[in-house]
């Protein structure tokens, strides 16, 4: 294997990794509130669908980044109010929404594009382009560093790179910020955040509306970024891969992009199983690599190799005393 | 606390939960540009029209009984298996390695090898998340998702390089043996000359199925083991304190309802008489949604169930005589669960609220 195959396969880890990124770091800001996300995968195809809709019905790709983050707020209000207002079960209603989004949106394709559940294909203004960094033709002929430059760093669309800054927004938000601290609390111990009388409520509904705002990013990015325009369930299985990468990476921001860059290259490499095989001289079957994200969760999960705590009030509704 | 007598909980809850869904998906059918009361009436007709419309009805109600009491039984025991949908293509594998390992005579015998086969595969199959979750404390929702995609991955991977037959393109298992072919309803009512579709796919596991909502009864209200399951889900430390232990009841009840999800490969799997990719097709899914409506009682279930076959039979049809596609039913499955499951205390709280005011003293006793 080149230089050059291996700049390709963790040029095509970087765009793929980036809808996991946004989710799992939606799912880390609510679950860190101790609300419970296995809706992630709803919002990503809920957001994927109305940003490329709205993006093929009026060529521009702003409006359908603001349709694609209403449509997973709405998402979002539903979670919440069905797991803070009426403390119902976080999980349950996760599945709920994984269900309704993968239902509304082909409902609506084919009743808006009668295309059998898909939108047209996004225009070039109507899709996120690829934005060149300065110096990266000029840098290009360079050896290694500058090929590594124009060719891995350069040429992505802006939501990959407002994905890579969300980390270390998210982890200033979190853990250098005031609102951060009691977000954290609120998931560890509800009832100090209430005797302190901050608002449990307020800060659980800020938290999963930053996660809706999150995951719609990262569903945007699907269809107007990775792909150009929505076909019927795009975000197959994204959601839960980030979840899992939640997990591995245990409810930590930094810990979250490596997971998620671990995650993004054994997809990348499902697409290059040549690659594969010249490398490790067997042929290693695609599924293996499929699956490997959700292994690994599970043998992470088990606690043999370090232990994912998850914050210690999540999933359970919060009841005021009376 | 119990404001709100038995018979409201069991029924009239569920059946303001389930209006709302209905209303809903109305209104969404509505915003699409299409007749609601016109799509109903297409869905009626086209199940209840004839009987091979009931016949598919009765095929998918079928997987669904199996799926939903797997659900329910778990949440006797307060546990949320999300992995059907995994446990049942498992069962599937069981089943298909059953049938295809014996030149089988007749389908007496097939029946009950099969279905040991399915219950195995998928008891195993929940078997793993049910330990970590007793013993390592890993969250059992999120294990049984993972074991979901794992088993999809492990599918293909068997119908495309393993049980494939040499030459084939599809990636399917080959064709049963003749024997492993189960009787067709209409077989079975030809016999006391009742006329009925040859066309649809239900056969006798939709009475093995029924069979299975009595055992699930006996089991779970009858029994040492349901009154500890039950306990356990009621309050883990009192069962503890009164000697049962979690691991056990863990382990069991995860069995159980990873079993019960494999059963239903009798049908699905027996009745295509070959096992295809994806065979499952969300029926593990929508035994959650079953479950939750059903209140984990078996007839709750039952009945949840046909509803539900009578939803994908009825979409189905609408799916091909109208501009609705059969995705409406995931929306309105989708909209079930949240009622039932997520929303329970919106309809629950005003109800609570209303029979303090009208009813009290007379729902005294009830707990």
């Amino acid at each position: 294997m080149d230089f050059g195959t291996l700049l390709q396969i963790l040029d095509t880890t970087v765009r793929l990794a980036t809808p996991l990124l946004f989710a799992c770091l939606a799912g880390l800001v609510s679950e860190r509130a101790g609300i419970f996300d296995i809706g992630l995968e709803g919002k990503l195809l809920a957001a994927a669908f109305f940003s490329a809709a709205f993006a093929a019905v009026t060529g521009s790709v702003w409006v359908g980044l603001l349709a694609g983050i209403l449509a997973s707020l709405a998402l979002s209000l539903i979670h919440g109010l069905a797991s803070i207002t009426f403390r119902g079960n976080q999980l349950i209603s996760g599945v709920a929404i994984n269900f309704l989004a993968a239902g509304l949106t082909v409902l609506i394709a084919q009743s808006w594009f009668q295309q059998g559940g898909r939108t047209p294909s996004l225009a070039d203004d109507a899709r996120f382009q690829e934005i060149t960094l300065p110096f990266a033709d000029a840098f290009s002929g360079l050896p290694y560093i500058g090929q590594s430059y124009s060719e891995l760093f350069s040429g992505h669309s802006l939501l990959v790179y407002v994905g890579f800054l969300t980390v270390p927004l998210v982890w200033w938000v979190l853990f250098r910020t005031r609102f951060g601290l009691r977000l954290r609390a609120v998931g560890e111990n509800p009832a100090a955040v209430d005797t302190a009388g901050v608002s449990v409520v307020r800060l659980r509904y800020a938290a999963v509306m930053i996660c809706g705002v999150l995951c719609g990013l990262g569903g945007i990015y699907l269809a107007t970024g990775l792909q150009a325009g929505f076909v019927k369930d795009m975000s197959s299985g994204r959601g839960f891969i980030a979840l899992a990468a939640l997990i591995f990476a245990k409810w930590r921001p930094w810990y979250a992009l490596f997971a998620c860059l671990l995650f993004g290259f054994f997809q990348a490499l499902s697409f290059r199983p040549d690659v594969v095989e010249t490398v490790t001289t067997v042929a290693i079957p695609g599924q293996l690599l499929d699956a490997l994200p959700y292994i690994l969760t599970v043998v992470i999960l088990a606690g043999f190799v370090g232990k994912a705590v998850p914050p210690r009030a999540g999933g359970e509704p919060y009841v005021k005393e009376r | 606390m119990d404001v709100i007598p038995k018979w409201a909980d069991a029924i009239l809850i569920p059946l303001i939960s389930i209006l709302l869904a209905f209303l809903i998906s109305a209104l969404v059918i509505l915003a699409i540009g299409e007749d609601p009361v016109e799509a109903l009436m297409l869905m009626i007709n086209g199940t209840f029209g004839n009987s091979a419309g009931i016949g598919f009805m009765l095929f998918y109600a079928t997987n669904y009984i199996f799926t939903g009491l797997a659900v329910a039984i778990a949440f006797h025991a307060r546990l949320f298996n999300i992995g059907g949908e995994g446990q049942a293509t498992l069962g599937g594998l069981g089943v298909a390695l059953v049938c295809l390992s014996l030149p089988w005579p007749h389908w007496t015998l097939a029946l009950p090898a099969a279905l040991v086969g399915g219950a195995v595969f998928g008891a195993l199959w929940a078997l793993i998340p049910a330990y970590l979750q007793a013993r390592r404390g890993s969250h059992i929702v999120i294990t049984t998702i993972m074991f979901n995609f794992i088993a999809s991955a492990l599918m293909v991977y068997l119908l495309v390089e393993v049980l494939k037959p040499a030459g084939s393109m599809d990636p399917a298992t080959p064709r049963f043996p003749p024997g492993a072919s189960l009787p067709q309803m209409s077989d079975m009512l030809g016999l006391v000359g009742i006329p009925f579709s040859s066309a649809a796919p239900v056969n006798v596991s939709f009475f093995v199925a029924l069979l299975a909502c009595f055992l699930f009864w006996l089991l779970v209200w009858r029994t040492r083991l349901g009154y500890e399951i039950r306990a356990y889900g009621h309050s883990e430390t009192a069962a503890e304190y009164a000697g049962i232990s979690p691991t056990k009841i863990i382990l069991i009840a995860m069995m159980i309802s990873g079993g019960l999800a494999g059963c239903m490969a009798i049908n699905n799997v027996m009745a295509a008489e070959r096992l295809v990719l994806n065979s499952v097709e969300g029926a593990g899914f929508i035994g959650i949604a079953v479950a939750l409506m059903g209140r984990s009682h078996p007839v709750g279930v039952l009945l949840a169930s046909l509803l539900f076959g009578f939803l994908v039979q009825g979409g189905a049809e609408i799916d091909f005589w109208t501009n609705i596609p059969r995705e409406l039913v995931i929306v309105i499955q989708a909209l079930v669960i949240l009622f039932t499951g997520a929303l329970d205390n919106m309809v629950r709280m005003p109800l609570a609220r209303l029979f303090l005011m009208f009813g009290r003293g007379r729902s005294g006793g009830a707990t």
